[in-house]
């Protein structure tokens, strides 16, 4: 057995869309959802200098999930999400604690308290591993491939789809009417806080509740592609719409194609390597961004470098 | 997937004796490894293919440290302990803590392939593999800060994530190999220090002896680039290769510490030991001692944990151990430490009380005249503007410190309360002459800073008021300004005490 299958064409783009939509493009149709929701907050994560608030809630969640397995010996939605809830809010008190009452400063402090809970996390499922259901595997990658295996959602007659199809749908939704609701806030809040306040918007509520959104995105994550690459979804969309374009609704919209065409390309790269679809989403991704770092119009190197190659022609002539 | 190998399911014919380092932190710790092991050898056990243990003989079994593994994942989370603790110390002190963590996760990738070359666990060939690509996350990260408009935390979490999502893609390929699953790769996630080898360990040593000598020798240069990088340049320094040189050894400690910390928590060692020495000393070359020892002793911690059951990684205990010494440090370090903090605030703040309440004292004599000896506490409650109640309690605080008697409802002052009593007022009044005529301020502002200055005021200070100022005998407000008396001075002998001053402490 060889350790990259031999590629053909019809098995890894004419397949996932027909004979096996039901697996593969459900996961695609997975990560497209996590990556929107995620890249979305990403966006704003990145223009308030938080993207590493965002890696230490991502990672600081593990605890506050092996909790609430422990504690309720389920894997119901709610006890989750008010566990991972509880984490991020302790990971950021403790951030906030050690940096302001030590001579610790911000960085080592995100380092010390995500570093510290995640081990209590990864601890935790390794002690317990006969009552937990989670392993290291499913922490690292996540259980995208298990997905479709699950027992559909059905609402009277209608079949819904697997329950975590479900719940992401259900966060997207939100995230549009909490979107549409606050844009305003949070983009003034982002920007300016200080003429958010004068303004008379509640900027720590702001904060507070783009922190609750982050820990809720995490945990719908977390079930598709774990605990560490969560960072990559929150970011490589933001990163790759801030390179094109300079409006936020532009850098929305830009980080839902982004989105997309990296669960599109992430899904094919693991058919056809036959890999992790988390990590492999991740690189297409990562790849997506090289294009754009090459590509922009707005200060990519080739247009750059195209541009002063005229600019000195256009010397060297006149 | 299997899991990480546990200590008592290795091959025994891969345990050999530590091989003899060069470097001296090395050869001692060995020395003591041995010593240890000598002394008590009787107890070394046949390990069969337990797989059901119980952890109080997992545990006897590491302290006698009579089995080879156990001496392996000794040494080399001591000496994992030790190099990453000496470099942290840079990466904190340059408030470069996330660093460390991108470098440490973009080396997955550096490990599969290192993996890929001959489809085992070499630990020369995945060391040159995760250095190449720790270095090449570094360079990429420095690159995107440099050619776009991304601020620095925004590269460092997407390097770290790509390349980490590049090596779990690499790995699982791995997996589906026949060889895949028994090949141990997949303890380079969250370590394990029982694997350690004799090759891991004597890549460790020789990375260990690296940094050291190379922190010995170039300590100077090293200390000044981090404090002062401009100062350095100014120095003609050769800045930017130095700062290569300590990037290229943290490459270096992370790669080599791989094996037994894993790649997701090599940060942690890196940053957490090196924050608590931080806690503990001012001094640089201390921090860097108190970081290495925290980073061995957190290291043998997280070993010991992890050897107490069958399929525990010794990363994340690791990492609590280390997490516990830092929280002990914010908590009980002398000099920054939240409890001695609060305690010193405390008995601050009840010797202010004390001082208010004896220049009250002082107050309601003088303003008898210097009549009486004893004070009733109504009058002092009045003065102080409080409940009777409370004036009783500060009473009482006054007689704990031996400043006061009371008897029945009145006070009276001991030669010590007396003496400090007149020390308070003196400081308070000299600072409101000090201030009207010095600064020129109207009397009436001068009150309130005089009211916080008096508690701190030293005998220098003090001194060097008086010999400051032309006349010290009455305040801006007109009364006369007390000597400080003797100890064995009995209140009533100081009745004029403004007619003639005397200096601090009787000097006159």
């Amino acid at each position: 057995m060889t350790l990259v299958p031999e590629f053909q064409f019809h098995r890894v783009f004419i397949e996932p869309w027909t004979t096996e939509l039901g697996s593969h493009g459900l996961m695609a149709l997975v990560t497209f959802l996590v990556g929107v929701t995620c890249g979305w907050i990403g966006n704003f994560l990145i223009l308030r200098r938080m993207a590493l608030m965002g890696d230490a809630i991502s990672h600081s969640v593990l605890p506050g999930i092996a909790t609430a397995f422990l504690l309720t010996g389920s894997r119901g939605i709610g006890a989750m999400v008010l566990g991972a809830v509880g984490a991020a809010f302790t990971t950021h008190l403790l951030i906030e604690v050690i940096s302001r009452h030590s001579r610790v400063r911000q960085d080592a402090a995100i380092g010390i308290a995500f570093s510290t809970l995640f081990a209590a996390g990864v601890v935790l499922i390794a002690v317990f591993a006969d009552r937990v259901d989670l392993d290291q595997d499913c922490v690292l990658n996540g259980q995208l491939p298990m997905i479709p295996l699950e027992a559909p959602v059905r609402l009277g007659g209608l079949v819904l789809g697997p329950p975590p199809l479900v719940r992401l749908i259900g966060l997207w939704i939100g995230s549009w009417v909490l979107l549409l609701a606050f844009y305003k806030e949070l983009l003034l809040s982002s920007f300016d806080p200080g003429l958010a306040a004068c303004l008379g918007i509640p900027v720590g509520r702001v904060h507070h509740g783009l922190m609750l959104w982050l820990a809720m995105a995490v945990v719908a994550s977390f079930e598709a592609v774990g605990a560490i690459l969560v960072i990559a979804l929150l970011i490589l969309p933001g990163a790759t719409a801030s390179l094109l374009t300079e409006r936020m609704v532009h850098r929305l919209a830009w980080s839902t194609v982004h989105a997309a065409l990296s669960a599109v390309t992430g899904m094919h790269l693991s058919v056809a390597l036959d890999c992790s679809p988390a990590g492999a989403s991740v690189v297409a991704g990562a790849g997506w961004f090289c294009a754009a770092w090459l590509f922009s119009p707005l200060g990519g190197i080739l247009p750059a470098w195209w541009r002063r190659r005229r600019d000195r022609r256009e010397a060297g002539g006149g | 997937m299997t899991r990480p190998a546990s200590i008592v399911l290795r091959d025994p014919a891969s345990r050999m004796d530590p091989r003899k380092g060069r470097g001296s932190l090395r050869f001692l710790a060995a020395g003591l490894v041995l010593w240890l092991a000598c002394a008590c050898s009787t107890e070394a056990a046949k390990i069969g293919d337990l797989v059901e243990v119980r952890w109080t003989d997992q545990a006897r079994r590491f302290l006698t440290l009579a089995d080879p593994a156990v001496r392996h994942a000794c040494l080399g989370t001591v000496l994992l302990g030790v190099s990453c603790g000496l470099l942290g110390s840079f990466l904190v002190v340059r408030r470069m803590a996330l660093l460390g963590d991108a470098l440490s996760h973009a080396v997955l990738p550096g490990v599969a392939l290192g993996f890929l070359w001959n489809l085992e666990k070499d630990p020369l060939v995945i060391f040159i593999g995760a250095l190449a690509a720790g270095l090449a996350g570094s360079a990429s990260v420095a690159l995107i800060t440099r050619t776009t408009r991304l601020k620095e935390d925004t590269a460092l979490g997407m390097v770290l994530a790509t390349f980490f999502g590049a090596g779990l893609c690499l790995m699982s390929m791995f997996q589906r190999l026949p060889t895949g699953n028994k090949s141990g790769i997949d303890t380079f996630l969250f370590g394990q220090a029982a694997a350690l080898g004799p090759g891991d360990l004597g890549l460790m040593g020789a990375v260990a002896a690296l940094v050291v000598v190379t922190l010995v020798v170039g300590h100077k240069e090293f200390l000044l680039v981090s404090f002062d990088p401009s100062f350095a340049r100014v120095l003609a320094l050769p800045t930017r290769w130095l700062e290569r040189l300590l990037l290229l050894l943290l490459a270096f400690s992370v790669v080599s510490a791989l094996q037994a910390v894993g790649v997701v928590l090599v940060s942690a060692m890196l940053i957490i030991p090196a924050a608590t020495a931080s806690l503990l000393t001012d001094r640089f070359h201390l921090m860097l001692v108190w970081s290495a020892a925290i980073g061995a002793v957190s290291g043998l911690a997280g070993a010991f944990l992890s050897f107490l059951g069958t399929r525990l990684p010794t990363g994340p205990f690791m990492v609590l151990s280390a997490g516990t010494f830092f929280g002990a440090a914010l908590l009980f370090s002398p000099g920054n430490g939240w409890f001695p903090r609060w305690l010193r605030q405390r008995s601050h703040r009840a010797r202010v009380a004390r001082e208010n309440t004896l220049k009250a004292i002082y107050q309601v004599l003088e303003a008898g005249g210097f009549s009486t000896e004893s004070v009733p506490v109504e009058a002092l409650a009045k003065r102080r503007r409080v409940a009777p109640a409370e004036a009783r309690a500060e009473v009482r605080s006054l007689v704990g410190a031996r400043f006061a008697t009371a008897a029945g409802d009145d006070v009276l002052l001991t030669p010590t309360g007396w003496q400090r009593a007149c020390a308070i007022v003196r400081n308070h009044r000299l600072w409101e002459l000090y201030l009207t005529h010095a600064a020129s301020i109207a009397p009436d502002h001068v009150h309130d800073d005089a009211e916080k200055i008096e508690h701190v005021l030293g005998e220098a200070t003090v001194r060097e008021l008086e010999r400051r100022l032309p006349r010290i005998d009455v305040d801006p407000h007109g009364r006369p300004i007390p000597s400080v008396p003797s100890p064995d001075a009995a209140p009533r002998t100081a009745g004029g005490a403004g007619d003639r001053p005397m200096g601090y402490g009787g000097r006159p």
